[in-house]
C-alpha cells in the first residue's frame, strides 16, 4: 500500500470520526435522537466551499461553516424541545432528505453539477492528503480535550441528568430546553468544522455527499463503538472507514456485511463494542487493573478507615 | 384534468397508504420505526414476480408473497426486534438502527440474488382501459384501489370484530396491563408483523405492476416515506395512516402539477411533515381516537 494511498484513507477516517463524536454529542451526551447530521454536514461543507471558491480565507471559511451550522443546529434544537424522541427521530431524517433536495436544486451549490474547490493553502502549504490528516487530528485532539473538560464540568453533568431522566433533572431545576438547544448548537456546530474540511479535503462535493446514508453511517459509528462515550465513537468511525479496505476481497458483498453487522450488534451488544458495559470492555479494564493497580481516591481511603475502624 | 389528476392522486395515495400499514400497525405495538418494512415490500415485489412466472396466476402471486414475506416478518420479530427490546435500552433508536440494517441487508441480498437489472411483470388485464370523457382510468389503477379497499376492510374487521383483534388494541394502548390482563401480547406482536409485512409485500406487487418495473432500488423510496406517512397519521393510528396516505399523494401530485415548488416529489411527504409538526406536534389524530 503506498503511503499516499494509506494518508487518503487516513484523512477520510479521521474527518468522520470528526463527524461521530459530533454526533455523539447530541445522542450520546444529550441523548436526544439525531439521525440526519450528514445534513449539517452538508452545511458545514457548502458554506465553507462557497467562501474559499469566492476567494475567502480557509480557516475564516471553516469557522463559518461551523457557525451557519450550528445557528442552524440551534434552530432544530428549538423545534426538538417541542417533539418527543420518535417524531424528532423522523423530523431529522425529513430535515437530511430537504436538505439534499436544496442542494441539489439550489444555485449557489451549484446544483446537481456540485462544487469544485480548489486545494486550500496554509501557512504557505498547499494542502494535501497528508495534512488534511494531521489537520484533523489536532482538531479531534482538540475537541477530546474540550470534551473531556465539558463531562466533568456543570454543562456536561446536566446533560446526563436530562440523559438520564429529563422529568427528574427539571425537577431539580435544571434548565432542560436551555442544555438540550446548546447541545444541539455544539454538537451541529461540530459536524459543520468536519464538512467544512471534508469539503477541501475531496476538492469536490455534491449533494449525494450528505446524503440519509451518510447519517446512518454516522450513527451506525456511534452506536458500534458505544454511545455517550469518548472512545466508542472515535473507535466506531476508524472502523467503519477502514471496512471498505478490510472487505475489499468481498467488494460485492459489502453491504450486505454492513447490514449483517448493525443487525448483530444491537442485537447482542446494543452498549457498542467498546462502551462502558460491554463485555469487551470489561474485559480490557479488567486486564489493564492487572498491570496498573487503580490509584487510591479520596472516597476508597475514606471507605477503607470506616471499615478499620470498625 | 382535475379529475384525472385526482384519480391519479388517489392511486398513489392508496398504495402509500398500504405501503405505511405495516409500519403503523408494529409501531402501534412495538413502539418501532420499522424501515426494514420497505424492505418486506421489496422481497414481496421480487417474490411475488417470480411466483407469476412461474405458476401465472397473479392472484397466487399475491397470496403465496403475502403469506411467505408475514412468515418472514414473524421471524424476524422472533429473532431481532424482541430480544433488542426485552433488554433495556436508553435510546428510541436502537431498534431503528436494527432496522436499518435490515433493510441494507434486504435491497443488497435481492440485488446479489435477483441481479440489478429490472423486471418487468408484464400483467394483461382481462379489461380495457376505462374512458369517461376525457378521463381515463387503467385497469392497474381499478386492480390498486379494489385491492386496498379490500385489505384495509379485512384490517378493519381483525382489529374491530374479532378477539385477536381485541388483544392487539389492548396490546397497543398498554401493553403491561394488557398482559396482567392476561392478554397474550406475544400474538398481539405476531400480528402486527403478518399483517404489515403481508401488506408491505402486496404493495410491493402493485406498485411493480403499476409502473411495470421493480429494481433492488425499490423500497429506497418507500422507506423514509413511510416514515413520513406514519408519524403525519399519528404514529400507530392505522386509520390516520389511510388519511395521511391519501392526503400525502394529493399533495405530490398536485404541488408537483400545479406549481413550481422548488422541491422534488419525494422530498414534499417531508416537507409536509415538518410543517405539520411545528403546528400540531401530535399528528394529525392523536393516538385517542384510534380506529
Amino acid at each position: 500500500m503506498s503511503s499516499a494511498y494509506l494518508y487518503s484513507i487516513l484523512a477520510t477516517a479521521t474527518i468522520f470520526t470528526l463527524l461521530a463524536l459530533a454526533l455523539n454529542i447530541i445522542t450520546g451526551y444529550a441523548g436526544q435522537a439525531m439521525m440526519g447530521i450528514a445534513a449539517f454536514f452538508g452545511i458545514g461543507a457548502y458554506t465553507a466551499a462557497i467562501i474559499t471558491t469566492n476567494g475567502g480565507n480557509f480557516l475564516l471559511a471553516l469557522l463559518a461553516g461551523m457557525l451557519v451550522s450550528g445557528i442552524f443546529g440551534a434552530v432544530l434544537g428549538v423545534i426538538s424541545l417541542r417533539l418527543q424522541a420518535d417524531f424528532l427521530a423522523i423530523t431529522t431524517i425529513g430535515i437530511n432528505f430537504v436538505m439534499v433536495a436544496l442542494f441539489n436544486r439550489l444555485k449557489i451549490t451549484g446544483g446537481t453539477l456540485g462544487l469544485t474547490i480548489k486545494k486550500p493553502v496554509l501557512f504557505g502549504v498547499k494542502m494535501n492528503n497528508t495534512y488534511f490528516f494531521y489537520m484533523t487530528v489536532i482538531l479531534i485532539v482538540v475537541l477530546c480535550l474540550l470534551l473531556g473538560k465539558m463531562r466533568r464540568s456543570w454543562f456536561g453533568m446536566a446533560l446526563a441528568s436530562i440523559n438520564n431522566d429529563p422529568g427528574a433533572a427539571r425537577s431539580f431545576g435544571i434548565n432542560v430546553s436551555r442544555y438540550q438547544i446548546l447541545a444541539f448548537t455544539i454538537g451541529t456546530a461540530v459536524a459543520g468544522l468536519a464538512g467544512g474540511v471534508y469539503a477541501h479535503r475531496m476538492g469536490f462535493i455534491s449533494s449525494s455527499d450528505f446524503a440519509f446514508v451518510v447519517s446512518i453511517q454516522a450513527v451506525s459509528m456511534v452506536v458500534i463503538g458505544g454511545l455517550g462515550t469518548l472512545r466508542g465513537p472515535i473507535f466506531g468511525a476508524l472502523l467503519i472507514t477502514s471496512l471498505p479496505e478490510i472487505l475489499r476481497f468481498a467488494d460485492d458483498y459489502r453491504e450486505l456485511v454492513y447490514g449483517l453487522l448493525l443487525v448483530l450488534m444491537v442485537r447482542f451488544m446494543p452498549e457498542g463494542l467498546i462502551g462502558d458495559d460491554s463485555p469487551v470492555w470489561s474485559a480490557l479494564m479488567k486486564l489493564w487493573r492487572k498491570f496498573v493497580p487503580k490509584k487510591k481516591t479520596r472516597a476508597d481511603l475514606i471507605a477503607e478507615s470506616v471499615e478499620g475502624g470498625r | 384534468m382535475f379529475l384525472q389528476q385526482l384519480i391519479n392522486a388517489l392511486t398513489i395515495g392508496s398504495l402509500y397508504a398500504l405501503t405505511a400499514m405495516g409500519a403503523t400497525l408494529i409501531y402501534g405495538i412495538l413502539g418501532i420505526l420499522d424501515i426494514a418494512n420497505a424492505g418486506a415490500y421489496l422481497v414481496g415485489a421480487y417474490l411475488g414476480w417470480y411466483i407469476y412466472y412461474g405458476t401465472g396466476s397473479i392472484v397466487l402471486a399475491f397470496l403465496l408473497s403475502m403469506l411467505a414475506v408475514g412468515l418472514l416478518g414473524i421471524l424476524l420479530q422472533r429473532a431481532v426486534y424482541s430480544p433488542i427490546l426485552a433488554k433495556p435500552h436508553t435510546l428510541s433508536i436502537i431498534p431503528l438502527v436494527a432496522a436499518v440494517g435490515l433493510f441494507t441487508m434486504s435491497s443488497d441480498a435481492v440485488r446479489l440474488i435477483c441481479g440489478p437489472n429490472s423486471k418487468a411483470y408484464n400483467l394483461k388485464f382481462p379489461v380495457e382501459t376505462l374512458r369517461v370523457g376525457n378521463v381515463v382510468i387503467l385497469p392497474a389503477w381499478l386492480m390498486i384501489f379494489a385491492l386496498t379497499a379490500v385489505l384495509l376492510v379485512i384490517l378493519w374487521f381483525i382489529l374491530n370484530k374479532t378477539k385477536l383483534g381485541l388483544a392487539w388494541r389492548a396490546t397497543a394502548g398498554d401493553a403491561e396491563i394488557a398482559r396482567v390482563c392476561g392478554v397474550n401480547t406475544d400474538t398481539a406482536m405476531a400480528l402486527s408483523y403478518i399483517l404489515g409485512y403481508g401488506f408491505a409485500a402486496a404493495a410491493g406487487i402493485m406498485t411493480g405492476i403499476l409502473y411495470n418495473s421493480i429494481t433492488p432500488a425499490l423500497g429506497e423510496v418507500p422507506s423514509y416515506k413511510m416514515l413520513a406517512i406514519i408519524v403525519l397519521g399519528g404514529l400507530g393510528n392505522p386509520m390516520g395512516t389511510v388519511v395521511a396516505g391519501l392526503i400525502i399523494g394529493i399533495a405530490e401530485v398536485f404541488l408537483s402539477v400545479y406549481t413550481a415548488i422548488p422541491i422534488p416529489k419525494d422530498a414534499i411527504a417531508f416537507v409536509v411533515l415538518i410543517i405539520m409538526l411545528l403546528v400540531k406536534p401530535d399528528g394529525i389524530m392523536s393516538r385517542k381516537n384510534k380506529v
